[in-house]
C-alpha cells in the first residue's frame, strides 16, 4: 500500500508539436519530501507542473491522489493543492493585501491573516501599496506569502526562486522545510540547487536523453 | 473554508475594484459609444426626421461595437498575469466564477451604455415611444453580448492577437440580438406592439445566461493551454 505517496503519476507522456517533451514518466510525490524538477529550458518542467496541477489535461498516463484516480476526487484535490506559477498571479493595480484577500476567497487560506503572512515573508510595511510599485523580488515574495496562509498539503511551485535575493531564498527554504516536517509535500522546478537535505531530484533532461 | 457566495462576490468585488483603478479603460467603450453617436448628425445630416429614422440602428450598432471593444480584456489580463490559473484551481465551480467575471464585466461596460442610451436617443431625436424599448432592449442585449462574448474571449485567451478572431467568432452570434433589438425600437416608434420581439430578446438572454457560463468555463479549460 503506497500510503506515503500523496500524488502519483504513471506513464505520463506529453508531446508538443509532435515532439515528445517527456514520455513514460512515472513517479510519486511522497509525504515529507521536496521534489525538485530540474532540466534545461524547454524540457517540460512547467508542463509537468501544469499536468500535476491539472491545468494541462493529460494526454497519456494517469494521475492518482492519495491512491484514487484524480478525476474521482478532483474537487478535494484542488482544495488540497497550492500552485504558484512562474507568473506571480498578482493584480498589479491592487495591493498585496487585496490580492491575498481575493485569493483567500477562492482557496482555503486561513492559517494566518494576510498581514501576518506578508510580515513573515518580509513584506511588512508593503501591505497597502499597489503591487506595481513593488520590485520583481518583492512581487515574488507577495506571491509566496500564499504559502504561509494555505492549508494545502501539496505545494506545486514553478520557479519559486526567480528574482528572490539570498535572504528570500533562505526564508522560502525555511517555509518548505516547515511544511514537509508537518506532513506536507512540495514539488518545485528550479535551476538552483537547494541547500535542503530533504530534496529529491527528478531530472527531465536525463529522461529525454535516455529516450534518444 | 471558502464558500460559494464568498468566492462569487469576491471575484465581482475584485474585478470592480480593478476597473475603478483603471478608469481610462473603464471609460474607453463608453466614450466610443458617445463619440460614434454624436458624430452621426455631423457626418450624415442634422435633420431630425432623418436622424430619427436611423436612431435605433445607430445606437444599437455603436452599443454592440462598444461592448466588443472591451471584450478582449475579460480573461486576457488575468491570463497574462497568471491570476486566471488561481481562478481555475479554486475548488469552487469554475462556471460560477466565470459568471461573476461576466457580471462584473457587464457592470462596467454594458450598464454605462444602457444608462447613457436615453441621452443619445435624445441627441438623435428618437421619438418618445422608442425610449422604453431602447432601454429594455439594450439591458437584455448587452447582457447577451457580455455572456456570448465571454465564450469567445475564453476560447481565444491564450492566442496572441486573438482579438481579430474573437470579433469574427462572436459577431455572427450578435447579429440576431441586433436585429431584434433595433426592430423592437422601430416597432414602438411606428406605433406597433413590440412585446413579441422583446420576449425573443428576453428568451435569448435567459438562454445565454444558462448556457454561456458553462460554455465559457469549458472554453477556458481548452483555451488556457493554447
Amino acid at each position: 500500500m503506497s500510503s506515503q505517496a500523496l500524488l502519483e503519476f504513471q506513464a505520463l507522456t506529453f508531446e508538443r508539436d509532435d515532439w515528445p517533451l517527456f514520455s513514460d514518466l512515472s513517479g510519486a510525490i511522497k509525504v515529507g519530501e521536496i521534489l525538485q524538477i530540474t532540466g534545461p529550458n524547454g524540457c517540460g518542467k512547467t508542463t509537468l507542473l501544469h499536468i500535476l496541477a491539472t491545468i494541462q489535461p493529460i494526454n497519456v498516463g494517469t494521475l492518482r491522489w492519495k491512491g484514487s484516480d484524480i478525476s474521482q476526487c478532483h474537487q478535494s484535490y484542488l482544495a488540497d493543492v497550492a500552485f504558484i506559477g512562474h507568473k506571480p498571479g498578482l493584480k498589479l493595480s491592487l495591493t498585496p493585501r487585496e490580492n491575498l484577500q481575493w485569493l483567500s476567497k477562492l482557496q482555503p487560506l486561513n492559517r494566518c491573516t494576510s498581514a501576518e503572512a506578508l510580515a513573515r515573508i518580509g513584506l511588512a510595511g508593503f501591505e497597502d501599496v499597489p503591487c506595481y510599485t513593488l520590485s520583481a523580488g518583492q512581487l515574488r515574495r507577495a506571491a509566496l506569502a500564499v504559502l504561509c496562509m494555505t492549508q494545502a498539503r501539496l505545494w506545486l511551485l514553478d520557479e519559486p526562486l526567480t528574482a528572490l535575493d539570498v535572504q528570500g531564498i533562505a526564508d522560502l527554504e525555511t517555509l518548505l522545510l516547515a511544511h514537509v516536517e508537518q506532513g506536507g509535500a512540495v514539488a518545485l522546478s528550479s535551476h538552483q540547487a537547494l541547500t535542503n537535505p530533504a530534496v529529491r531530484t527528478l531530472a527531465l533532461d536525463a529522461m529525454a536523453e535516455a529516450e534518444l | 473554508m471558502t464558500t460559494l457566495s464568498g468566492a462569487f462576490f469576491g471575484v465581482i468585488h475584485r474585478d470592480l475594484s480593478i476597473a475603478m483603478r483603471h478608469r481610462g479603460d473603464l471609460l474607453n467603450p463608453l466614450f466610443f459609444f458617445l463619440i460614434v453617436v454624436t458624430l452621426v448628425p455631423l457626418g450624415i445630416s442634422p435633420e431630425p426626421a432623418r436622424l430619427a429614422a436611423m436612431a435605433p440602428g445607430m445606437i444599437w450598432i455603436s452599443a454592440l461595437l462598444a461592448t466588443l471593444l472591451a471584450l478582449d480584456n475579460l480573461f486576457q489580463a488575468d491570463f497574462a498575469d497568471g491570476s486566471l490559473v488561481h481562478l481555475m484551481l479554486s475548488p469552487q465551480p469554475l462556471w460560477l466564477l466565470v459568471l461573476a467575471k461576466i457580471i462584473a464585466h457587464w457592470l462596467v461596460t454594458g450598464l454605462p451604455v444602457v444608462l447613457f442610451s436615453p441621452l443619445l436617443g435624445l441627441m438623435l431625436s428618437l421619438p418618445e415611444a422608442g425610449f422604453l424599448p431602447l432601454l429594455l432592449g439594450l439591458t437584455l442585449g448587452t447582457a447577451v453580448f457580455s455572456l456570448l462574448g465571454a465564450v469567445g474571449a475564453a476560447l481565444t485567451v491564450a492566442l496572441h492577437k486573438g482579438s481579430v478572431l474573437l470579433s469574427l467568432l462572436v459577431m455572427p452570434l450578435y447579429v440576431p440580438v441586433l436585429i431584434f433589438g433595433t426592430s423592437a425600437v422601430q416597432r414602438a416608434v411606428d406605433g406597433m406592439s413590440y412585446g413579441g420581439v422583446m420576449a425573443m430578446l428576453a428568451a435569448a438572454s435567459a438562454f445565454t445566461l444558462l448556457i454561456a457560463p458553462f460554455a465559457a468555463a469549458g472554453a477556458l479549460k481548452v483555451g488556457i493551454n493554447g
